[in-house]
């Protein structure tokens, strides 16, 4: 069974999951990254292939991509870094990244690696829909990937229940009209939003994403769905780590606590 | 036949490759678009919009003397004596005739030589609409008499300070600004890329250019054909609209100026069909420079309309079917293009246009061959790169 799936079997309330990029804030991090998030108590791991041109995306997780490409990170060093990462850790670990540098790399192959190295999910953001129904899912479901779609407070109800129907492994949803990073406190309107899709029933578990930075707003999120995903917040904390698996460990206990 | 299909593809090239974030915005306006743009009242407002407030139609000029140098039959489409000084406004003037039957309250643009954003910001002024514009920090520095023209239109203008801080960068300041305010803003994207429907939306508004060559060619020579289309192509807006009515025509020869900078070999270049690859950026998938691992490649022109590292979808499939020819002007070459212009003719181009003009040196054709050079712009706005390269 796919640990995504087998996760969310087993686990259906505050499930957190963290994104940080890959070769950040240094070059060999990934890996030491992966094994502090585990040792902290993460759910689910959300590893951000660098991108030059990362439109959805805020300051915090552009920067942590430029430096991580300055760094020389690429798709091949990334899954040369993470192979043999199952022999440590053992929750689920989704890919996100954007479509050009995968479709450079080639989609059959990015998929053969994913499986190869262990991975169970991807997070594409500008891969849309149909095209993915079109052209890619075969391939996805024959590697036994699980592809997360997005949603947005504008998406509507036909359009989530479409994105429902198409995958089987979380929904992430975007918590306001925002990219990544965009700091506020969790508001009425969202709330409303929250309410409106949990109230839709879906099949597939929902994590709220974007403008996560703390045990308050993973809490609230958490009230309104199964859970949780800390992206530029997480990238913040490590760039200014002094011991980053200690920094990162008792970032994620305060989280959860 | 050149016609986007309906899922947004030239060929191979096109579709809408955007987060879910701008999904509802971009099927808003897939979905109300060419409806709006076909109504009798759209029509007749943007007519007479072109008609009274751009200047349209605007003239189809023999190049005398510049005829004589080349010896063929060279005709300029006078694109610079558009109002704002470039074609730019043709699009922006259909834009926010849209944006306003969509109910939307603020405009978004990016620009890279300032041009877009002096048009959109003026159409904003037409229509007391709010206005912001992206720019990349480096491009405010090199074209400041169009930041002031924004800022006196009423426009702000926000610097984009990541990657080579230019046009791609503006483009994705731009995008980013539309996820964050999706309900009341329209964005207006000033070249022929981005998701559908704006390579074939923006390419409609410009093609009034090619259907003014055409009439204007039959009065002046009696044939409505030339032998050749000459543009520069940036993202290719303007090559775009002199180039959409005669698509279908093999006998017109299209030529599209793409900008070498310092070499194509010299890795300061923005000559994307020369060195670029099948991609995706900003929303759709063309020909785009890029690494082996797909980052996107920092672009470089003299000329700051053409330094962007793509080009329009429908470039991307005039390129890969063959029908349109592609040339790569190097900075050197174009600016001595421009001051040949301004010395044969009177016409100080853009240094946009001013690739096209060179262009003449990278073709060959017979003397009587009729070819029409699309003047995209005015070289007011690049004085001082001009005086700053010194070579006149």
């Amino acid at each position: 069974m796919n640990r995504i799936h087998y996760l969310f079997n087993t686990k259906q309330d505050r499930v957190l999951s963290i994104y940080f990029t890959a070769g950040f804030p240094k070059l060999e991090d990934t890996i030491p990254v992966m094994e502090a998030i585990q040792a902290g108590g993460s759910d689910i791991i959300e590893i951000g292939i660098p991108y030059s041109d990362p439109i959805a995306d805020g300051p915090t997780i552009q920067d942590s991509n430029m430096i991580a490409l300055e760094n020389g990170m690429s798709m091949k060093m990334l899954f040369d870094q993470l192979k043999g990462f199952r022999a440590k850790i053992h929750m689920p670990v989704v890919l996100m990244g954007y479509l050009n540098p995968i479709m450079q790399f080639g989609m059959e192959e990015f998929c053969k690696k994913c499986k190869e190295v262990g991975v169970d999910g991807l997070i594409v953001p500008d891969l849309p829909m149909q095209q993915y129904l079109d052209e890619y899912k075969s391939l996805f479901d024959s590697y036994g990937l699980v592809n997360t779609f997005l949603i947005s407070p504008q998406t509507s109800e036909k359009r989530i229940r479409e994105i429902d129907q198409n995958t089987d492994g979380f929904i992430y949803m975007v918590s306001s009209h925002s990219i990544t990073g965009a700091k506020a406190e969790i508001s009425a309107d969202q709330v409303a939003y929250f309410e409106r899709v949990k109230a839709m029933n879906l099949k597939n578990p929902r994590l709220i994403g974007f403008g996560i930075s703390d045990a308050q707003t993973f809490s609230t999120a958490s009230k309104y769905s199964n859970g949780a995903i800390i992206g530029s917040a997480f990238i913040k904390k490590i760039k200014d780590a002094q011991d980053l698996s200690k920094d990162i460990q008792s970032y994620l206990r305060a989280v959860k606590a | 036949m050149i016609r986007v299909d309906e899922k947004g593809f030239y060929g191979k090239f096109g579709g809408a490759y955007i987060p879910e974030m701008l999904h509802p915005n971009i099927e808003e306006l897939r979905e109300n678009y060419e409806s709006i743009v076909a109504s009798q009242e759209f029509q007749l407002e943007f007519q007479t919009l072109l008609r009274d407030f751009v200047g349209r139609p605007t003239p189809l000029y023999f190049a005398n003397r510049l005829s004589e140098q080349y010896g063929a039959k060279i005709y300029l489409k006078r694109e610079d004596l558009c109002h704002t000084g470039a074609h730019k406004v043709n699009n922006t003037v259909g834009q926010i005739l849209l944006a306003k039957r969509l109910g939307k309250k603020r405009i978004i643009a990016e620009t890279g030589a300032g041009q877009h954003g002096v048009a959109t910001a003026t159409v904003c002024a037409l229509m007391g609409m709010d206005c912001t514009v992206y720019m990349g920090e480096l491009d405010i520095q090199r074209q400041r008499p169009n930041v002031e023209r924004m800022r006196i239109l009423g426009a702000k203008v926000v610097p984009a300070t990541s990657g080579s801080k230019t046009l791609k960068d503006a483009t994705n300041e731009a995008m980013r600004a539309w996820i964050n305010n999706p309900v009341d803003t329209h964005y207006i994207i000033g070249s022929v890329v981005g998701p559908h429907p704006y390579p074939e939306m923006v390419a409609r508004f410009q093609s009034v250019i090619s259907e003014e060559i055409k009439w204007q060619l039959m009065q002046k020579e009696g044939r409505e054909n030339p032998d050749a289309v000459i543009a520069c192509v940036g993202g290719g807006s303007n090559a775009a609209g002199a180039f959409y009515h005669y698509y279908n025509t093999p006998e017109v020869r299209l030529i599209a100026a793409e900008a070498a900078g310092l070499g194509i070999n010299s890795g300061k270049s923005a000559a994307t069909t020369a060195l670029g690859t099948p991609g995706i950026l900003h929303g759709s998938k063309t020909i785009l420079m890029q690494t082996e691992d797909g980052q996107v490649v920092e672009p470089h022109s003299i000329s700051a309309g053409l330094d962007y590292p793509g080009i329009g979808p429908v470039h991307a499939h005039l390129f890969d079917i063959g029908r349109a020819e592609f040339v790569a002007v190097e900075d050197e070459d174009a600016m001595k293009a421009g001051i040949l212009l301004s010395r044969t003719e009177g016409i100080i181009p853009a240094i946009e246009t001013a690739h096209a003009i060179h262009a003449l040196n990278m073709i060959e054709y017979g003397k009587d061959d009729v070819i029409v050079i699309n003047l995209s712009g005015r070289g007011d706005k690049d004085l001082e790169t001009y005086i700053k390269w010194g070579g006149y």
